[in-house]
């Protein structure tokens, strides 16, 4: 490919034939001259220390004699310009960045500049820089000149882990979130309760995760919580955790008592429970204050909300459920049930000043949601009919339909992830802007720390070039050439990502 | 805390059966109530009974202890010493072997059944072989649990067990995507754990050649991804030899020919068949080519060291899937079709091919292993021939295993058991569910079907997902081809295939979940 191993492929390119050599001995990554974010904790100086290490630091080379090299073809410095000074985490992230590596200075020293908006683009600009060094047969390190300008196509570029299927050990989460910075993706979508089990810790309602966790070392402290959040700071990413109700509750039942709906069997309980229990007050009470703490806990002005797929035999089973309904004038109609708690959530959520995401069924049985609530399209029959009908309702939406990386399939199915375009549904330029970006989702039936980096990666690599690069960039050949380059560099970094088709990389995962 | 434990308990009691054994054993008793003793990793010993024809210096089994004695120590957090002190302490198995042979190699015949019973006062295990007694060791790691306080514990039990088919074979693929030995040292490490004893090694083809030829270097020189670290080395393979050697496993290597040899090509000039387009040729090539004398004095050289660096009687020489068209092409070849009387019928090439092919390794002393095409293009070859039925589309694989048998050949089934094509879900179920006697054929037909392989072809797979690939999907087909016939509930297949897997975690190896769940340990971290 012309563009050598990049991926996702930047918006505007020119790489020109000369080389430059960098020597890593000499080579620096530095902040420059008017940078607003100088050296201190912040992210763009430990982002200098990991991408030198990741341009470098799997090499030989230490052991080898530097070379002379020719004046004027060694590259010295990659100067880092941030020119906003306000780097606050913002919602979204849409910074504009270019590298320019030509001899600005004098012909004896060339030198590479990156410059960004923010930090948060300067790490995506690094990223790219690392991309475009490579190494020749005899360990020189070599750039060629180029211009790049970049940006994001769209803004929410997100992977879902789910660790309540299957419990994910910290280190499985952040090597995921190395992956992620490496594919330019930015939002961590932590799917982290359902029915199976409760591992978050709550400082409020410890006994959720005391008795709704798989086993007792299968939690997330708040410090873990913490780091996991911090790591992907670090890399430009958001956590925007998901706390599905009133479905998907199982494991919340454990721990809190009688917040689940008892079912009925006839006239008896059956003893078994079905989704959050809408009709009492201490549902919001408890709703209320655990919703205060996630706020707290979870930087995001986002929180996802689930309310996928409710099942209503339950609560049609239970003759209080009942009375209520018919208190309310709600007929047997339990959808207007299940929008008279969801109603009740979100605004428990604008309480507490944050935006929510919804799964596509909130919008789909007609529950009042603010304009400003994004829906998540996850259904995989008919996504473009439905993005049609959420943004022409003036929604602002995020895909995830065609995204479903847990069905495995035989084969390359990564060119199916890859050729989907985003846009194609029938709605004006105005709908067609609602639609912030996409997610690509692995649910955890099948997957724990045992498989999820190779199941994930790199067919979320996929999702990802199609949620930041231009929409013209749909030559499947190209892409399969760059990204199994791209797939090899991720190994070389300790990504276990697996093969493509046949072929091998120069170096193959070292430990496993 | 009192929660959790709890929790733990349940858990326990649920996920892993006390004395789940996968595969499961021919003859399982244990008395419900029947006695237990406590058992400490520390103290408890491997040991040679004096009735044993083997006794320590037999490498076989005294690493064998090393492992197991290791694994059990390995199998999690355990309780203080004093813990539960006052129920009876079990300190040692005993080890008999009735045949004296420690140096030698597993083959077809090994006999691996075995007998073990454990109580308080005393556990023996007794087996014909030593690659018995191995069988017999795994079965004996895996009855030992453990409370929810982390002490072990061994329930009394008597166990009878012999394989139902001798050849449990698991097929990688080292061309399509290079193996680092260590990936291929720790499958036989689950191999064993699983009683599998046949390693297939597919170690070469098409993409790449790694096998590095002391007769014929450039083969790899020239045919390997990368000739300084995409090889085997006469060590590497040694190696592996005696590693799966250890561990009861057979290793036998497939040089696939007269197709998928692209790789050879480069390193053995004249070797494959120039194709033509029209008169000129084209500037790619076919298969080996069968027309010249050279072709069959390398095939003599290489097969005659290939014969003596991997000892099993067996080799594997491939024959499938040989593409006519470049032999249509050449002039040459189609000369030789005439010179030889075969018209256009390009299977009788093929056949003379194979034909002095297998008399060269014949010349060896060796027996042979092909794929179903050879059988099914009427080469002639010899009665001992183990056909290896692998085609999934070409009608039902039923009906070829009746071919094969009732044309008096041994059988070994794999088309069932590709497990490289993924899907989503539970498919280690349609794995299980195969019964490899289930065709219209006579007794003597079915007893010529010697067992079966789990191939993981490697277009997609390589060292980064081999082993969640691998595990346990791998471990229905072990189950199938070892355990009784009458062996096939699904549900209680699925306790002890999850509890096994939580096992294998434990050991270190990377099996992928059956479903949702946990296990006490989990991969790469609490």
């Amino acid at each position: 490919s012309p563009s050598g191993s990049l991926w996702p492929l930047p918006r505007s390119l020119s790489i020109l034939p000369p080389q430059l050599q960098l020597a890593p001995s000499r080579f620096q990554l530095v902040h420059g001259p008017g940078s607003t974010a100088g050296p201190g904790p912040a992210p763009p100086l430990r982002a200098l220390c990991r991408y030198y290490d990741y341009i470098f630091g799997y090499s030989q080379w230490q052991n080898r004699g530097q070379r002379p090299l020719h004046a004027g073809t060694e590259l010295l410095q990659l100067q880092v310009i941030i020119s906003s000074k306000d780097s606050e985490f913002v919602k979204t992230i849409t910074c504009i960045l270019s590298i320019s590596i030509k001899d600005q200075l004098s012909v004896t020293e060339p030198m590479a500049v990156l410059k960004a908006e923010k930090v948060w683009g300067a790490l995506r600009g690094l990223e790219t820089f690392s991309q475009l060094v490579y190494e020749d047969d005899y360990g020189s390190f070599l750039i060629n000149e180029s211009e790049i300008t970049d940006y994001p196509r769209f803004a929410h570029r997100g992977i879902l882990l789910d660790t309540s299927r299957h419990f994910l050990p910290l280190k499985s989460i952040l090597t995921n979130l190395d992956a992620m910075a490496f594919n330019k993706f930015n939002v961590l979508h932590w799917h982290i309760v359902d029915d199976h089990s409760f591992p978050y810790q709550s400082t409020t309602f410890p006994e959720l995760s005391g008795k709704g966790s798989y086993f007792y070392n299968h939690v997330y402290t708040p410090t873990d919580v913490r780091l996991v959040i911090e790591y992907a700071r670090l890399r430009g990413i958001r956590v925007i955790p998901e706390f599905d109700t009133p479905g998907h509750t199982q494991s919340w039942g454990k721990g809190q008592k009688d917040l689940l709906t008892p079912c009925y069997n006839g006239e008896h309980r059956s003893g078994s429970y079905g989704p959050v229990n809408p009709i009492l007050n201490t549902t919001y009470h408890f709703m209320t204050d655990l919703f205060q703490e996630i706020s707290q806990v979870f930087p995001d002005t986002y929180v996802h909300l689930g309310g996928d797929e409710v099942d209503f035999s339950c609560w049609k089973s239970n003759p209080d459920v009942t009375e209520f309904m018919k208190q309310q004038g709600f007929g047997t109609d339990y959808a207007k049930l299940e929008s008279y708690y969801i109603e009740k959530i979100l605004g428990i959520v604008s309480s507490v000043n944050k935006g929510y995401i919804v799964w596509q069924e909130v919008f789909d049985k007609g529950v009042k949601i603010k304009s400003d609530t994004i829906v998540e399209v996850w259904i995989g029959n008919l996504y473009t009919t439905e993005l049609s009908n959420v943004t022409r309702a003036g929604f602002t939406t995020i895909l995830a339909a065609p995204w479903y990386l847990d069905y495995i399939s035989y084969g390359q199915d990564w060119k199916k992830y890859y050729n989907v375009q985003p846009l194609n549904f029938s709605g004006s330029e105005k709908q067609k802007k609602l639609v912030i970006g996409g997610e690509a989702c692995l649910w955890g039936e099948f997957v724990d720390a045992t498989n999820l980096t190779p199941r994930l990666w790199p067919r979320a690599s996929a999702v990802g070039e199609r949620l930041w690069s231009s929409e013209n960039v749909t030559n499947i050949g190209d892409a399969y050439n760059r990204l199994v380059k791209h797939r090899c560099r991720m190994v070389r970094r300790g990504i276990a990502a697996e093969p493509l088709y046949v072929g091998y990389c120069d170096h193959e995962i070292r430990e496993l | 805390m009192a929660g959790a434990a709890l929790l733990l308990l349940l858990a326990l009691a649920g996920l892993v059966p006390a004395g789940a054994v996968w595969p499961r054993p021919q003859l399982i008793r244990q008395a419900p109530g029947g006695g237990r003793c406590r058992l400490s990793p520390d103290r408890f010993r491997f040991g040679y009974a004096r009735s044993s024809a083997v006794g320590p210096g037999c490498a076989v089994l005294d690493q064998a202890f090393q492992r197991y004695w290791r694994l059990l120590r390995q199998a999690g957090p355990r309780a203080t010493e004093d813990a539960r002190s006052w129920e009876p302490l079990c300190t040692e198995l005993l080890v008999s072997v009735a045949t004296p042979h420690c140096d030698g190699f597993p083959d077809m015949d090994s006999v691996e059944s075995y007998k073990l019973s454990t109580s308080e006062e005393l556990s023996l295990l007794s087996a014909e072989s030593v690659w018995g007694a191995l069988r017999g060791l795994e079965t004996f790691s895996q009855l030992v649990w453990r409370d929810e306080a982390g002490t072990f514990y061994l329930n009394r039990t008597d166990i009878v067990d012999f394989p139902r088919f001798a050849h449990r074979g698991l097929l990688l693929d080292t061309s399509r995507h290079y193996l680092p030995v260590r990936a291929i040292l720790e499958t036989l490490d689950v191999m064993a754990y699983n009683k599998l004893n046949v390693f297939h090694w597919h170690i070469v083809d098409d993409p790449s050649f790694p096998y590095e030829s002391t007769a014929f270097p450039e083969l790899s020189r020239k045919g390997a991804y990368n000739p300084a670290t995409h090889v085997y080395t006469a060590n590497d393979v040694k190696l592996v030899i005696e590693y799966a050697r250890l561990r009861g496993i057979r290793v036998i290597s497939e040089f696939d020919t007269p197709g998928h040899t692209h790789s050879w090509g480069p390193g053995a000039p004249g070797l494959l068949t120039p194709c033509y387009a029209g008169s000129v040729p084209s500037g790619s090539y076919g298969p080996v080519n069968p027309t010249l004398n050279a072709t069959y004095w390398f095939m003599n050289e290489l097969f005659r060291e290939v014969s003596s660096v991997f000892p099993d009687f067996y080799l594997h020489l491939g024959g499938d899937e040989v593409d006519f068209t470049c032999w249509r092409s050449n002039p040459e070849v189609q000369a030789f079709m005439q010179k030889m009387g075969f018209g256009q019928d390009y299977t009788r090439l093929e056949s003379f091919y194979i034909q002095r092919l297998l008399d060269i390794v014949s010349s060896y002393g060796k027996g042979y292993v092909v794929w179903q095409e050879v059988f099914d293009n009427g080469v002639r070859v010899k009665p001992d021939t183990i056909i290896h039925v692998w085609r999934e589309n070409a009608g039902a694989y039923q009906q070829e295993m009746a071919r094969v048998t009732k044309a008096g050949y041994r059988a070994l089934l794999s088309a069932p058991w590709y497990l490289n094509r993924i899907s989503y879900g539970q498919d280690w179920q349609a794995a299980y569910e195969v019964e490899p006697l289930a065709f219209e054929g006579s007794p003597e037909q079915r007893a010529l079907v010697i067992g079966g392989e789990a191939c993981m072809w490697g277009e997609y797979v390589d060292v980064t997902n081999l082993t969640p690939r691998l595990w346990p999907r791998a471990g229905a087909v072990a189950e199938r081809l070892w355990s009784n016939e009458t062996v096939r509930d699904l549900q209680d297949a699925y306790a002890r295939l999850a509890g096994f897997r939580c096992t294998l975690l434990r050991r270190g190896v990377q099996a992928q979940p059956l479903f949702t769940g946990f296990c006490d340990v989990e991969y790469g971290g609490s």
